[in-house]
């Protein structure tokens, strides 16, 4: 990390409070704009209608609107409920999310801690999302938040393979773990001695992108893989008793978590913040960067929604053999094939 | 090391810090009258733990413990509890009598003396200074465990192999 971020240069304890501020800032922020642009816009454009339009311009407050709502109504706590897990289990789920935006870079400098165990770390703090989750599940007291609970551990965990072995092939092509260093050798790459937009991984990793779209629907428990929240069958999952500010804080935290992974998505797969004519450390990437990277951030969010639009819900024996049996074996092969490529050329 | 605190006074503070959050996570797995409360400090101890290793710089491993232990073995833990017994409130059959205390105090003091003489009796440990770069590198990581210690990794593998194969074997029943 360079001190001389965008020309300012800042003390050790100015450089961390900013991170943490943008980190906290980014997940309503994210969970906002995919809330607005498309579960109510695009979802509603696809099922020929226009979705919110009467407060603010095109119904961009809506969500706004929604949001105070929440925090207005009554913190409510089951009886029988264990208060202190119950009261802490969405804080849980948020901290996994704001620590998700902490590795995901946007310019050369512009990174909350470039890490050198980047995707792996990433990985690693997205995994104690389930935590809250069971906590959110046991702790209400309730048969259908224990089933929802119970139900999205499993997915989540039988996920978690495909997810992690996907990102392995890229890592071996790119030959670092680093996300800054994966954006580079994207960006240094050649496709048939033509290095004019590099190499993304999309094309060279085809396989580990679907299998990673497919893995984060899954961990972002979006149909075709939401049983854990399945209204028709379990009510409402392990959010079932959660009112109020409480409940705001699951919402933001799917709707971010999904933003963050399209992020990484972005970074694995499609060239992350890099422009193509530019320098890979050059400051106008400062600037240009967000904005590249916000586009595809966008694209990513696209797919992952218009499958969620689109597809009913899974079984839950389907689900858990269609991890085992057909993701995990495939993102297995990829592995070999690119260790094999990777020595090969 | 010129004052009592050395030269990194921010990471000392934070590993106190840290250390004292742990020890009574760690008190109260073992006095929790409930399975969840204990398995969910047991993880409090374990993200600590994985605070201390990032202070330490080993990132990797920090990284490791927060993928292995926190996001799927306590995970495990807690499904099993829930998936048999896990009622919200105090469990009456996890008691604590005198004498699985007094066990479990006298296995815990044996525990540190042993190991507060192995740290302390080593010879030339307090003289040791720790190198100027201490971040560690995946590459480092990597290259000790597939050349120094590449034997014991490999019995690890096969062992862990053996683990699978038997768990399948053990769930089987056709």
């Amino acid at each position: 990390m360079t001190d001389l971020v965008l020309g300012l240069e800042l003390a050790y304890w100015q450089q961390t409070s900013i991170k943490v501020l943008v980190a906290a800032v980014m997940v309503p922020t994210s969970a906002l704009i995919l809330g607005y642009v498309f579960l109510m816009k695009i979802m509603s454009f696809m099922q020929s209608r226009l979705g919110p339009m009467e407060s603010g311009p095109f119904g961009l407050l809506q969500l706004v609107g929604d949001g105070v709502k929440f925090i207005q109504k009554e913190d409510i706590f089951p009886e029988k409920a264990d208060k202190w897990v119950f009261a802490m289990a969405p804080i849980v789920v948020l901290v996994s999310t704001m620590l998700l935006f902490v590795f995901v870079p946007v310019g050369p400098d512009l990174v909350g801690e470039p890490v050198d165990a980047g995707i792996f770390i990433a990985l690693a703090v997205s995994s104690i999302s389930v935590i809250g989750i069971l906590m959110a599940g046991w702790s209400s007291a309730n048969k259908y938040s224990l089933i929802g609970a119970l139900r999205a551990t499993g997915q989540l965990i039988a996920y978690e393979l495909p997810l992690v072995l996907a990102v392995v092939g890229v890592v071996i092509q790119a030959g670092t773990l680093n996300l800054q260093g994966i954006v580079a050798a994207q960006a240094s790459g050649e496709m048939f001695g033509w290095g004019g937009i590099g190499n993304p991984y999309v094309f060279t990793q085809f396989v580990g992108f679907v299998v990673f779209m497919i893995a984060i629907q899954a961990e972002l428990t979006q149909t075709p893989f939401d049983m854990p929240v399945a209204e028709s069958e379990i009510v409402g999952g392990y959010q079932v008793e959660y009112t109020g500010f409480r409940f705001l804080s699951f919402f933001l935290a799917e709707f971010a978590t999904a933003f963050a992974f399209a992020g990484i998505a972005s970074v694995l797969f499609l060239g992350g913040w890099w422009v193509p004519g530019f320098d890979i450390d050059s400051n106008a990437l400062n600037f240009l960067g967000p904005i590249v990277m916000f586009a595809k951030i966008m694209l990513v969010s696209f797919l992952i929604f218009w499958v969620r639009f689109t597809y009913p819900r899974f079984r839950e024996d389907q689900l858990q053999s269609f991890a085992w049996k057909v993701l995990i074996p495939i993102s297995l092969a990829n592995i070999v094939v690119t260790g094999v490529l990777k020595v090969v050329f | 090391m010129d004052t009592v605190w050395g030269d990194n006074v921010a990471q000392n503070i934070a590993f106190y810090l840290i250390a004292a959050i742990m020890v009574g996570a760690a008190i109260k797995v073992v006095t929790s009258k409930n399975v969840v409360h204990a398995a969910l400090y047991l993880v409090a101890v374990l993200i600590g733990m994985a605070g201390q290793f990032i202070l330490l710089g080993a990132e990797f491993i920090a990284a490791t413990q927060l993928l292995v232990y926190v996001g799927a073995i306590v995970v495990l833990f807690l499904f099993g509890i829930m998936l048999t017994r896990a009622q919200v409130g105090s469990d009456p059959d996890v008691d604590t009598t005198a004498a699985q205390r007094t066990t479990g105090g006298f296995v815990a003091f044996i525990l540190l003396v042993v190991m507060g003489y192995a740290i302390y009796g080593t010879e030339g440990l307090s003289e040791t200074k720790l190198p100027e770069e201490r971040v560690q590198t995946i590459a480092e990581v990597s290259d000790s465990i597939f050349s120094t210690y590449l034997v014991p990794f490999e019995a690890i593998s096969v062992l862990l192999l053996a683990a699978l194969i038997g768990a399948i074997v053990l769930a089987r029943r056709d």
